[in-house]
């Protein structure tokens, strides 16, 4: 057997487990196997890698690919492994953007590598290809890192004239790649690679920091796409099916994650959501309504003599870390005879699944888990409804004001349980950017404080009670 | 044109429209707790730009493609180990059972990182006292 076949072969291997991976990752019980049959088919395709003659051949270049890789891992499985839980979705960002980044530098590595006018057109069109979208997703990447991180402001960024200058520079763009295919100049490209990361840039900015997980999943599809690029412009087929595969099952959770949402793909990425709204959100008592304030005694008496309890956590209960404290809680509760459960709405947190990442780290049982669905047919009979640090997707508006920005949108129905409790930090408006008048129910009682500080209190009071 | 100057084009091609079906059809059915895995799943998938990284660098001369080669290994490097390890800490949160509550609390908190071992650790010692 050639070595050619022996690598088409191992290559192969390495495919089959991606798709297995994804596979996997698609069922609750298999997603952990999934992960690492995917890490396994990396490892195999890796390390083939260094047996071929490309790779080997000049023992300097040889000595700095491990180098790099030493770096790399010495910088990267450290901070996968110490970051928190609740910064998961910008790690997930800042992993996507270098992605991208790599692929982009291979195009262009690749371009100037051959002399002159060499190329062919096609080989030019997918270089390009690479360039352009590995850059956009590496700066969209870095930008909703930033957002989530709160390296910056969270609300989306706009400026005048915005839609015309994205115009100018998506033109540009375009003018220049037809300039780069007819002269395959570089130092065209290069110019390229610049405008494509102000493209990712500003792509982003007007985006606001609720709709960013539904970007990220957008951008990895990007650099899925930007991978297979340079799998073309390899002859690799291991490149392009796996960037390919990327790149579909990406398009097609971004689609899911949105449809979560409630709303369209384009709705998100065009309409900096929430800039407008922002105004009409920032005076709540202007308007004279008054809010309850309760106590956290008052409230630990109401949540211990209550029959069913229904817990709807949200992202503030994880910028608290409160998950523990919360199933604290609901011990406390359920050692005295009290029915508890969690109402997780798809979206709560700041990614799809966020909030049942950080419950299952508490070992909040599986069964006082409920969808979102079976939550909203519970919520009628239920004597209590605590919202811990969830704000936007308990808004009623959702379902009763058309012309909201949420409107549409699929909410915990928290309005229809026999009293609610709102743990929150101040009246200031959730991620969204918009007023809930759910706040303003006299059926509602506010705790204001840190989510983990309120919970003790509440601990403290239902074991007193 | 494509026969002359790509003899294998015509093939990546087919392999790509196959592989994009193939994408699509594997995750069209995923519960909404698993997306936030998926996702970052997926991301270290093309993490396998690494390879493609590995071979630019491996024929790269001048300081200009061993710089640029370089740096891309290192990228591709930290996008392939920092996604695979991000989704196995956020899939480990799936494995605990609530029935033996006690022995996966204590091994979440030794094996996720100095991150979450007090909370780990609290959560073992509020399980067991309940």
């Amino acid at each position: 057997m050639s070595r050619a076949t022996a690598t088409d072969l191992v290559y192969l291997v390495a495919i089959v487990g991606f798709i297995l991976a994804l596979k996997g990752l698609s069922s609750p019980k298999r997603a952990r196997l999934g992960n690492l049959v995917g890490a396994a088919g990396m490892l195999v395709a890796v390390a083939w890698t260094f047996s071929l003659p490309q790779v080997y051949s000049h023992t300097r270049n040889l000595l700095l690919i491990i180098v790099a890789i030493v770096i790399g891992a010495v910088i990267g499985v450290p901070a996968a492994r110490l970051v928190k839980m609740t910064a998961m979705p910008q790690m997930v960002a800042i992993f996507n953007g270098v992605g991208g980044g790599a692929a982009a530098l291979v195009s262009l590595t690749e371009f100037i590598s051959v002399p002159g006018k060499s190329l062919a057109i096609y080989k030019i069109c997918e270089i390009l290809f690479g360039v352009l979208v590995g850059s956009v997703s590496l700066a969209g990447s870095t930008i909703a890192f930033a957002k989530l991180q709160e390296l910056m402001t969270g609300r989306p960024i706009t400026y005048p004239a915005q839609q015309p200058i994205n115009a100018a520079i998506g033109l540009a763009i375009v003018a220049l790649l037809v300039v780069t295919v007819v002269t395959a100049s570089t130092t065209v490209l290069v110019i390229v690679l610049v405008l494509s990361l102000a493209l990712g840039a500003i792509f982003v900015l007007p985006i606001g920091g609720a709709d960013t997980p539904v970007l990220i999943s957008l951008l990895n599809a990007f650099t899925g796409l930007a991978v297979a690029a340079s799998g073309f412009t390899l002859d690799s087929t291991l490149l392009i099916v796996a960037g390919t595969l990327v790149g579909a099952s990406g398009t097609l959770l971004t689609r899911m994650m949105s449809q979560a949402m409630g709303r369209s793909l384009a709705n998100i990425l065009f309409s900096a959501f929430g800039s407008v709204v922002t105004a009409t959100g920032e005076g709540p008592d202007a308007s004279g309504r008054s809010v309850r304030a309760g106590t956290a005694d008052d409230i630990g008496v109401l949540l211990a003599y209550a029959r069913k309890v229904a817990i709807v956590p949200g992202y503030g209960l994880a910028v608290a870390q409160a998950q523990h404290t919360a199933r604290e809680l609901a011990d406390a509760l359920s050692a005295r005879g009290v029915e508890v459960y969690y109402a997780i709405h798809p979206v709560a947190g700041r990614m799809p699944g966020h909030m049942n990442v950080l419950l299952a780290e508490a070992n909040v049982p599986y069964d006082q888990l409920e969808e979102m669905d079976d939550a909203n047919q519970d919520m009628a009979t239920t004597d209590v409804a605590l919202v811990v640090g969830a704000n936007d997707t308990v808004n009623p508006a959702a379902k009763n004001t058309p012309g909201s920005p949420i409107y549409g949108m699929p909410i915990i129905h928290a309005d229809q349980a026999t009293n609610i409790v709102f743990l929150k930090r101040s009246m200031r408006p959730g991620f969204a950017g918009i007023d809930n008048e759910l706040l303003y129910d006299p059926k509602t009682t506010m705790l204001f404080g840190d989510a983990k500080d309120s919970l003790s209190k509440l601990v403290s009071a239902v074991k007193a009670a | 044109m494509i026969a002359s100057t790509g003899p294998g084009l015509m093939t990546f091609i087919t392999v790509f429209v196959l592989a994009a079906f193939v994408g699509y059809e594997v995750v069209s059915k995923v519960p909404s707790i698993l997306h936030t895995p998926l996702m970052s799943g997926s991301n270290a998938i093309h993490g396998i730009i690494l390879v493609g990284t590995m071979i630019v660098l491996g024929q790269a001369h001048g300081t200009a493609q061993l710089t640029l080669g370089f740096l891309a290994v290192v990228l591709a490097t930290l996008n392939v180990v920092g996604g695979f390890v991000v989704t196995d800490r956020m899939l480990h949160m799936f494995r605990a059972k609530p029935t033996d509550r006690k022995a996966p609390a204590a091994d979440a908190g030794a094996s996720s990182g100095s991150g979450a071992k007090p909370d780990g650790g609290n959560a073992g010692g509020s399980g067991a006292a309940s």
